[in-house]
């Protein structure tokens, strides 16, 4: 059951990626990240993390959509062209891709992990909240302090100023 | 509490993983645009996460640092997402363009 389960989901997230990647519209291919983000929640849900997963939909699916289709409308100049690939960027993207996959392939099929868990832990929630705000304080603050100047600073840069068009 | 996991193995989410970021390095390589290359490197982000929690559940079950990775990974994400953007809109109102080719005065 959860192997077919995987399968479905890495069919989701193989399918939402290649569109992502190979698109013509911009907008489709936005959708298509969508559809792998969303896959991946379903992913976190089979390693016994729902609070991850719930993380990954409101975040991904809701916030980082929501700004990249922003972004898309925003810097649409020849409207409705199709998107193409770089004709000297197609062919090294596609060797460094295949390259790449086939050396963390090698590593991954080569290397004894301890590949099937006996028991996999189901982590509970309370114990996420205790390590986060215990163990991992200070990591945990340094990151609200980056959000808050990546949110100064997008506002800033991003701002019209005066005598600008 | 504990939840047996015989048919899926930790290299199942592994291959998985390096699949997904591959097709993002793809991305980021050939894709000449540069909202889509953003949102090639959320594919390999989202890929990097899936590998952290996977050897968090499987080989890590105490302490599950993995998952706590995963956490600031999607945090950071989220920033990198914004500020990318917004400086993407400032080359778009300068230029007119979104493309990362048209945008080489720093390249030596």
């Amino acid at each position: 059951m959860a192997e077919a389960i995987f399968y479905l989901l890495s069919i989701l997230a193989i399918i939402g990626a290649l569109g992502t990647v190979t698109s013509q519209n911009v907008v489709h291919a936005a959708l298509f990240l969508i559809l792998s983000l969303l896959a991946v929640a379903g992913f976190y849900i089979l390693l016994t993390n729902e609070f991850l997963a719930l993380v990954q939909i409101l975040i991904y699916g809701g916030a980082v959509a929501t700004i990249i289709l922003f972004g898309i409308m925003l810097t649409r100049s020849r409207d409705l062209m199709p998107v193409t690939f770089g004709e000297s960027t197609r062919l090294p993207g596609f060797l460094a891709g295949v390259l790449l996959l086939g050396v963390i392939l090698g590593a991954v099929l080569n290397t004894n992990w301890p590949r099937y868990a006996e028991q996999v832990t189901l982590v509970p929630l309370t114990a996420i909240g205790d390590a986060l705000f215990k163990q991992w304080l200070l990591p945990f603050e340094v990151a609200s302090v980056v959000l808050l100047v990546a949110l100064i600073g997008a506002i800033v840069i991003s701002r019209q100023e005066e005598g600008e068009a | 509490m504990e939840v047996a996991h015989e048919q899926v193995s930790l290299n199942h989410f592994l291959i998985i993983s390096a699949i997904l970021f591959s097709i993002g390095v793809f991305g980021v390589i050939s894709r000449r645009n540069a909202v889509l290359i953003l949102m090639s490197v959320e594919l390999m982000l989202n890929a990097v996460a899936v590998n952290f929690v996977a050897f968090a559940v499987y080989t890590d079950g105490e302490l599950f640092r993995g998952v706590i990775f995963a956490i600031f990974v999607i945090t950071i994400a989220a920033a990198e997402v914004g500020l990318a953007l917004g400086i993407i809109l400032r080359v778009f109102r300068n230029r007119a363009t979104a493309d990362v080719d048209e945008v080489s005065e720093l390249k030596w």
